[in-house]
């Protein structure tokens, strides 16, 4: 008799529930994650691939495979061309902007002052609102006409008067002249992805452990000797992470280059993901867009692999 | 070379006195123990002292130069921190460059006062490793390697000891002594370790709710404790205190024996003690009790050396005694220390 609840422990025990299944309960709980992955990116490149070696159209999206002739039509289109050196040029260029004004942000904010949490609070919306919503707010400010930047430097006397230092003219027109054109692009970029890479750079700065910076102190390091030897090589695995994050989401962004300037002046600021779109959904030729879009391939794969390496990289230090 | 002054140094934070009117002067080359219980302000002390904490009020002087409000950059002071704060993206030998590098000493002399500094802690063989590769022992060699390779004229530490397992404790405070005398570097060590400040420590600076109980060498601070604190955290157990009016009378417990074993050239006073429990451990005895009548019963502790062999229950009364010179006398109120002989 007293052999029973024993012997009931040891089949409840060989039974076990699903839950008692670990490696059961494991793969039950990542295949949402997997299917939405295979689902949402997985189906959508194989799709990209299959059209970019092929003639189809939106108006006949049959496959008849024609081998490389897309990507070798792209490379010898020059406008395709410009639009790959801007769309490394456009990142490059921001996210570096990004990283220095992120950085200086952030040591602003790990100090304590008045109205702190109203400047987080002014440095966040950015991120919080759509970015389609604030690039429409960019368009108005940029706007050829009625451009409140515009007012306000024909106000102070730097636009509209004859000896004006930006000239004689009431308008700017930064949207209609290259260089304009591009530095506004470049500008809205900074704007977005300024919020994200501050909250980085905040966690990574406030991660470092106030002994160091007093251990330097004391052994006699100058304030910008801090910074260089202790400061930054601290947080280079973390500011590296916020850099390609921003690299990540600039490199594919559709939406500033499409409501701005649609690739405007003479696609001056075409970059690849609104070229795939001009050619592969309103021009209807899938076939060049998605060869196009797949030229961005490589260097998100790249990007991909550093960031994995530099979060195994901070969680070492 | 290597004289810290303080001046009637304070600081508060909003409005707790972390540090109250301290007055201290350092001798040249001497071991100098800070002890107190946390938040008793010795490490704020110390940090004022290295610089990186400003005093409220107060003046401090190194080598006969005021230097209050100097970065710590510009007062040759080294410091050890608890943590030990070794930069864990530097390898060894450039944790210990640092300093120097921070001070632009050219690179050959630079690789010579590694070595140099290395060699006195037996850390050569580690200079490539990063931080997190050592072990507890090796990254406090390190740090104490960090801050003697410029040759400091005052070395500070804070707690260096209190990562470090017992055992390691032992022969790394032992190491610790002898290396301050061998260099000679006047040195200001913080700790709430009673035993480290007693076995550490040329002189012993109690303090207690940032104010200074007393300064003396290990010797008079044990035997001749200046108040009522200083009496009870110093020692274990603590000195027994008797209510006797307006006097409290304090005796250390391996002064309270039995009265047989009390050598008595100066006269005793005895006491009925009766045992309420005992504690066997090894080299000692401990016996709690109490004494006096039953409306003054106060709880004392007498410690008995384990080669005394005497039979002792709890719940027997046994006539116990203290040397009269062994007795101190405190005021009840201050808790200050009285002159006189007992009653």
């Amino acid at each position: 008799m007293s052999g029973q609840p024993v012997s009931n422990l040891a089949v409840d025990g060989a039974r076990g529930g699903l839950l008692d299944r670990e490696g059961a309960l494991a793969k039950l709980m990542i295949a949402p994650a997997i299917l939405y992955i295979v689902a949402m990116i997985g189906v959508p490149f194989v799709l990209a691939v299959l059209y970019s070696l092929s003639d189809a159209t939106t108006g006949d999206p049959s496959l008849n495979f024609v081998g490389l002739r897309n990507f070798t039509a792209a490379l010898e289109d020059p406008v395709f061309r410009l639009s790959l050196w801007n769309t490394v040029f456009f990142t490059l260029a921001s996210q570096c902007i990004v990283v220095l004004l992120s950085r200086l942000l952030a040591t602003a904010l790990l100090k304590t002052f008045r109205g702190k949490w109203l400047v987080r609070f002014l440095i966040m919306l950015p991120w919080t609102a759509p970015i389609s919503l604030g690039t429409i707010g960019w368009l108005w400010m940029l706007d050829s006409i009625f451009s409140p930047i515009d007012w306000v430097l024909r106000y102070v006397g730097l636009l509209g008067a004859p000896d004006a230092l930006l000239g004689a003219g009431t308008n700017l027109y930064y949207l209609g002249i290259p260089g304009l054109a591009i530095s506004s692009i470049i500008l809205v970029d900074v704007w977005r992805i300024l919020p994200l890479a501050t909250v980085i750079q905040l966690a990574g700065l406030s991660s470092i452990p106030k002994d160091l910076l007093e251990a330097a102190e004391v052994d006699g390091a100058s304030p910008w000797r801090r910074t260089l030897m202790i400061t930054i090589p601290l947080t280079l695995p973390i500011t590296s992470i916020a850099f390609l994050f921003g690299v990540v989401f600039t490199f594919t962004d559709l939406v500033v280059v499409y409501v701005l300037t649609r690739g405007g002046p003479v696609h001056m600021t075409q970059v690849l993901s609104s070229w795939t779109f001009f050619k592969g959904i309103e021009g209807g030729d899938l076939a060049q867009g998605a060869a196009i879009s797949l030229f961005m391939f490589p260097v998100l794969a790249a990007v991909a692999i550093l960031i994995l390496r530099m979060a195994r990289r901070t969680e070492v230090v | 070379m290597g004289c810290v002054e303080i001046r009637g140094i304070s600081k508060l934070f909003g409005n707790v006195r972390a540090v109250d009117q301290v007055d201290l002067a350092t001798n040249e080359g001497e071991f100098l123990v800070l002890l107190g219980p946390s938040g008793c302000g010795k490490t704020t002390l110390l940090r004022m002292i290295a610089g990186i904490e400003e005093p409220t009020a107060g003046e401090m002087v190194t080598d006969g130069r005021v230097v209050t409000h100097l970065p710590p950059r510009m007062r040759d002071i080294a410091m050890v921190f608890q943590s030990y704060a070794l930069y864990p993206h530097m390898t060894v030998y450039k944790n210990i460059a640092f300093p120097l590098r921070a001070r632009g000493v050219e690179k050959e002399a630079v690789r010579k006062k590694v070595e140099w500094a290395a060699g006195m802690f037996k850390i050569e063989r580690l200079l490539d490793r990063k931080p997190r590769e050592l072990s507890g022992g090796e990254r406090q060699r390190v740090a104490l390697a960090r801050a003697m390779v410029r040759e400091p004229s005052v070395f500070l530490l804070d707690e260096p000891l209190s990562n470090l397992d017992a055992l390691l404790r032992a022969s790394a405070r032992e190491e610790l002594r002898q290396f301050q005398r061998r260099v000679g570097v006047t040195t200001i060590y913080v700790t709430h370790d009673q035993v480290e400040a007693m076995g550490l420590g040329d002189r012993i600076v109690v303090m207690s709710q940032g104010k200074i109980r007393q300064i003396g060498t290990p010797m008079e601070i044990y035997q001749w404790p200046a108040d009522t604190f200083v009496a009870t955290f110093v020692g274990s157990p603590p000195m027994n205190l008797l209510d006797q009016g307006d006097t409290l009378l304090g005796f250390r417990p391996e002064t309270f024996m039995p009265t047989d074993a009390v050598e008595g050239s100066g006269g005793v006073v005895t006491y009925p003690f009766e045992v309420t429990y005992l504690e066997y451990l090894g080299a000692e005895r401990l016996v709690y009790g109490t004494v006096g009548e039953k409306s003054h019963a106060r709880h004392v502790v007498s410690r008995l050396p384990g080669s005394l062999i005497l039979p002792m229950e709890a719940g027997k009364t046994y006539p116990f005694a203290v040397a009269l010179r062994d007795l101190r006398r405190f005021d009840k109120k201050s808790g200050l220390y009285k002159e006189g002989g007992p009653s």
